[in-house]
């Protein structure tokens, strides 16, 4: 049966036209990507669950017992990696707030047509194609109280946005802000040019104000595609290393990620690592399933 | 398509070949290192050992925050991509125990190095564990904190006059902490964008540790028994609780926004003209006398650290030893290599390059104290540094010392007596768990 349905090749595709039958292109293709997949990817996956039932560290020697669940106990009630998952859950919900709101209310800016658009659409998007570390690097010298042009333009004087305990986590988080809105800005972008524009033309001809046509017609239309942003972005921002690491060692900013990172790779606890990384993992892939759930509800609307 | 495929594969075959034999005629040897000055110096010194003998010899680089775990990634994987490894004084505990350093104790003996190399070099670059007569590494470079200062500051007629009318006594380079908090807060003047003194705060490594340990074991106070790992009692005595205030105290009187430094912004607080005084390792201050890299270079002094109140003066140390991967496959010609570096006149020239060399000869000589102006202070300093524990889980205690006394010395949560009590307990329940009260 499978191999009826390999054998058959859709005459009008260009593998076709060179010849490849789908038995091919799955060899060639599929097969080397699972296998990358697969040894890459799960099997450290599977590999590390083992290691976070055990006291093994990379760096040693010794050998390594089996220790249950004491990996996830300790850490369970380890009042440092809670505080670090607090900080965490701020940072997610100030930093992707602040990218729904700044990319949505830019993609509504733009969804219309003015002189030399794309080139400004162009110029939007170039935050999210630096590299994270480097934007860290240069938004800590943004933000500098002795030469830093933040403080200037806001007169500001010599605020420490970065070493003042409380402000250093917004610090990041804005920073974040601005590298990842246009990425909510061009998913957005796409979904409004994809509003039927005769909805608009019907709302007018009923005199519907503009508050009327934006929550009944274009928030609705916009919403699952927005809630695929919000998807994305609380998947990254709940990752987040490379920013928050390059910008700060405030303990008040460390990201569970930099906890999880000094645990592995300075103190070589590896079996408690993986067990903090699975923790993680079961959190965000908790608060997807919340977000897919509700989104497939939206669209059924 | 296949003659492709031939002659690619064909191209592949040759130059493996070819690579190995060139491999195995010319000996390579790989140092792996920290990216900074000194590793460039390395690098010159090392390139007479290749005109002599033929061997090439590279020192390889990584920035320093990425050094600890580039190495111990290697060491983990048995890598031998590193021939020799010059590496942080913490790691000889790990680095031994672990079975990743070759046991250098019979060509320390053969060579009487206990005699060449200066003492506190020994203690902590070369033994593990400490008095036990094992050696794993040869002290390279030494290391130390010490301090710059702008002497222009410090001698103008108008300032002395009002220092000592404001404290009573004569503004000097300053010989105890007290002084040096006291001159801190006298130069510092934020509305004329001029700060009192620049410390380190960065918690991501050891930079802040370093900088409080040398204000702790000046103050009298100890981090904690090395060879019991009794720890109640010492890191949270009366006296190291004075050190971590005083480190506090200091703090106040830092440019703004210093709470993430370590040797560039330390270094940039003097070339700056920022600060009047400022922390740093030895290694960094050659750019510090350098015109071009330091505008006020003709006008910063240094000093080494001063004493506490009962007189004790200590520093902290930083510095490594070069020593050799059990993996390496060139172990021998390694050993070779280490030959010719303890010769007189290897020691002689790697000080002249701007090494700091640990070697007692060259350190006692007067070329070596004369020949820049912070040499004589390194000197003075090599004589009076403590360490902090090397033993294999230290990353994990160090850790535990930032996460307690970052938030007291740059949030300003909670009292020094806290911090270092909750480190007390944190290090003794890590200690508890390697083992270490049997």
């Amino acid at each position: 049966m499978a191999s009826v349905a390999l054998t058959h090749l859709d005459p009008a595709s260009r593998a076709a036209a060179r010849g490849w039958s789908d038995l091919t292109i799955r060899n060639v293709f599929i097969i080397p990507t699972l296998a990358f997949l697969i040894v890459f990817n799960i099997f450290p996956l599977i590999y590390s669950l083992g290691y976070s039932f055990t006291n093994f560290a990379a760096n040693r020697s010794d050998p390594w017992q089996f220790v249950g669940l004491q990996n996830y106990r300790e850490l369970l009630s380890d009042d440092h990696i809670w505080s670090n998952f607090v900080i965490t859950a701020k940072y997610v919900i100030v930093s992707v707030a602040g990218q729904m709101i700044v990319g949505f209310g830019l993609a509504l800016l733009l969804n219309r047509s003015f002189p030399m658009k794309g080139l400004i659409t162009t110029l939007l998007l170039l935050p999210m194609m630096m590299s994270a570390a480097v934007v860290g690097l240069f938004w800590q010298l943004l933000y500098s109280p002795s030469w830093g042009p933040i403080n200037y333009v806001f007169g500001l004087g010599d605020f420490a946005w970065l070493s003042n305990p409380d402000s250093a986590l917004y610090a990041v988080a804005i920073t974040d802000i601005w590298m990842w809105s246009p990425f909510v800005m061009l998913l957005s972008l796409a979904g409004l040019s994809a509003v039927p524009q005769h909805l608009y033309e019907a709302a007018a001809i009923d005199r519907a104000g503009w508050w009327y046509t934006f929550t009944r017609i274009t928030l609705p239309l916009v919403s699952p595609i927005l809630l695929i942003a919000l998807i994305f972005r609380t998947m990254e921002a709940f990752k987040t290393f490379d920013i928050a690491y390059t910008m700060t060692t405030q303990p008040t900013a460390e990201l569970i990620a930099i906890r999880l990172y000094k645990q592995a790779f300075q103190q070589w606890d590896t079996g408690k690592s993986c067990a903090l990384a699975y923790i993680v993992l079961i959190m965000v892939l908790a608060i997807t399933n919340l977000y897919v759930k509700y989104l497939n509800k939206v669209k059924e609307r | 398509m296949r003659k492709i495929m031939t002659s690619v594969l064909a191209g592949i075959g040759l130059t493996l070949a070819y690579g190995t034999s060139v491999h195995a005629q010319d000996k390579e040897l790989t140092i792996f290192w920290a990216e900074w000055d000194p590793a460039n110096y390395l690098q010159e010194l090392v390139n007479d050992y290749t005109a002599e003998t033929g061997v090439k010899v590279t020192v390889q680089t990584t920035p320093w925050p990425d050094f600890q775990t580039k190495a111990f990634t290697e060491f983990n994987a048995h890598g031998d991509a590193y021939d020799m490894v010059v590496g942080d004084s913490q790691w000889l505990g790990a680095g031994s125990t672990q079975g990743h350093y070759v046991d250098l104790t019979d060509f320390f003996n053969q060579h009487k190095l206990t005699d060449v190399m200066a003492p506190a070099t020994i203690k902590y670059y070369a033994e593990y564990p400490g008095g036990s007569g094992k050696y794993w590494a040869i002290p390279l470079e030494g290391d130390a904190i010490g301090w710059s200062y702008r002497k222009d500051w410090f001698e103008d007629p108008k300032e002395k006059e009002a220092f000592k009318a404001k404290y009573g006594y004569d503004l000097a380079v300053p010989t105890t902490y007290a002084q040096l908090r006291d001159i801190a807060e006298f130069f510092h003047r934020p509305d004329q964008k001029r700060y009192g003194v620049a410390i380190y705060t960065d918690n991501s490594y050891d930079a802040m540790a370093m900088g409080v340990e040398s204000a702790i074991f000046s103050h009298g106070g100890d981090l904690g028994d090395y060879a019991t790992y009794k720890v109640d009692g010492i890191i949270n005595s009366k006296e190291a609780v004075a050190g971590l205030e005083m480190y506090k105290e200091l703090y106040k009187f830092t440019p703004p926004g210093w709470g993430k430094t370590f040797f560039v912004e330390d270094n940039q607080a003097i070339t700056g003209g920022l600060a009047a005084m400022s922390m740093n390792f030895f290694a960094f201050f050659p750019p510090l006398v350098n015109k071009a890299t330091n505008p006020f270079a003709d006008q910063t002094g240094f000093f080494a650290n001063p004493a506490g109140p009962d007189g004790k003066r200590f520093a902290a140390l930083g510095g490594q030893g070069i020593s050799v991967v059990s993996y390496s496959k060139n172990k021998d010609e390694s050993m070779k290599f280490l030959e010719w570096f303890i010769k007189d006149e290897t020691q002689k020239k790697w000080a002249e390059l701007g090494g700091y060399t640990c070697s007692q000869a060259v350190l006692k000589s007067d070329a070596f104290q004369k020949a820049t102006p912070y040499n004589k202070a390194f000197y003075d300093t090599m004589f009076m540094v403590k360490d902090f524990w090397a033993t294999p889980e230290y990353a994990e205690v160090l850790d535990q010392l930032n996460q307690n006394i970052y938030p007291f010395v740059v949030g300003g949560k909670g009292t020094a007596q806290e911090a270092l009590d909750k480190t007390a307990a944190d290090w003794k329940a890590t200690f508890t768990k390697y083992n270490r009260y049997k």
